[in-house]
């Protein structure tokens, strides 16, 4: 899909050692199958299929999303702070197309 | 999101009356004609066995979600699960299904002690009022479940 946007919050420093929250969200329509359209039409399946996030290249987190992930998924989850560095989120469409966000976190 | 159409509009006090209305209608007619678009309890199970076979233990995961969705599109879930998430003990995978949906897996979360916390937040859709199961798999390889059942107001999933 052409003109996704996402957008990630997370702190931009952290103690080391500490817990932090990582706040994402991507406007994707998610069409499930399942639903129709105006005229009756089925609306075909086009969603999300994978989400994870590389922290200095490191997986830290992966989400495999159905078809019951509501539109415009939200997802948040945690993360420790143990060295500055790089966040990248990616998402992968069912289409093939690759999603990137990314964010610096200065860890002292 | 709130330029997504599918979001819905602000309702004023008469359209949410005959939006009540409508509901009643809807499930007199679901009744009658049941639809089949949805999971049943045994396709939750086949779903979760090929995400982590064996059989769950209760405990240890906590299902956060309202007792009633107003707005089935759009339901917070917080899924947490009770793990120091060090190297000798860390939650790997958790695994949410829902067996109201027209497909049992909502999805599957992969964990590390990186995360330092076992704690996730999404927002799922919910078709009608049923009940929500997650999985947790351990590094250790014990199965840890919750369920919770969710009513809701106005489905999601469309149809």
């Amino acid at each position: 899909m052409q003109g996704v946007a996402s957008r990630l919050l997370v702190p931009s420093t952290a103690k080391k050692g500490d817990v932090i929250e990582v706040k994402t969200i991507i406007m994707h329509p998610m069409d499930s199958g399942y639903s129709k359209d105006q005229n009756g039409k089925t609306i075909p399946r086009e969603i999300i299929e994978t989400f994870s996030a590389a922290y200095n290249g490191k997986q830290v987190f992966k989400m495999q999303l159905q078809p019951s992930i509501s539109s415009n998924p939200f997802v948040s989850f945690f993360m420790k702070a143990e060295q500055s560095g790089t966040l990248e989120l990616t998402w992968v469409d069912q289409d093939g197309s690759v999603y990137k966000n990314q964010a610096q976190i200065t860890v002292t | 999101m709130s330029n997504d159409p599918r979001v819905l509009p602000a309702m004023t006090r008469r359209d949410l009356v005959l939006a009540a209305g409508g509901g009643v209608l809807a499930t007199l007619v679901a009744g009658l004609f049941p639809l089949p678009a949805s999971a049943d309890p045994n396709d939750v199970k086949k779903w979760l066995s090929t995400v982590a076979s064996g059989t769950p233990t209760p405990g240890k995961i906590t299902i956060g979600a309202p007792d009633i969705a107003e707005n089935g599109n759009v339901v917070p879930i917080t899924l947490s699960v009770d793990s120091p998430m060090t190297e000798q003990s860390y939650v790997k995978s958790i695994a949410i299904a829902a067996d109201g949906n027209p497909l049992p897996g909502v999805a599957i979360v992969d964990l590390s002690p990186a995360n330092g916390k076992a704690e996730v937040q999404f927002r799922m859709r919910l078709a009608k009022t049923q009940t929500v199961t997650a999985v947790a798999l351990m590094n250790d390889n014990s199965l840890w479940s919750a369920a919770k059942t969710i009513k809701v107001t106005i489905g999601g999933c469309g149809g």
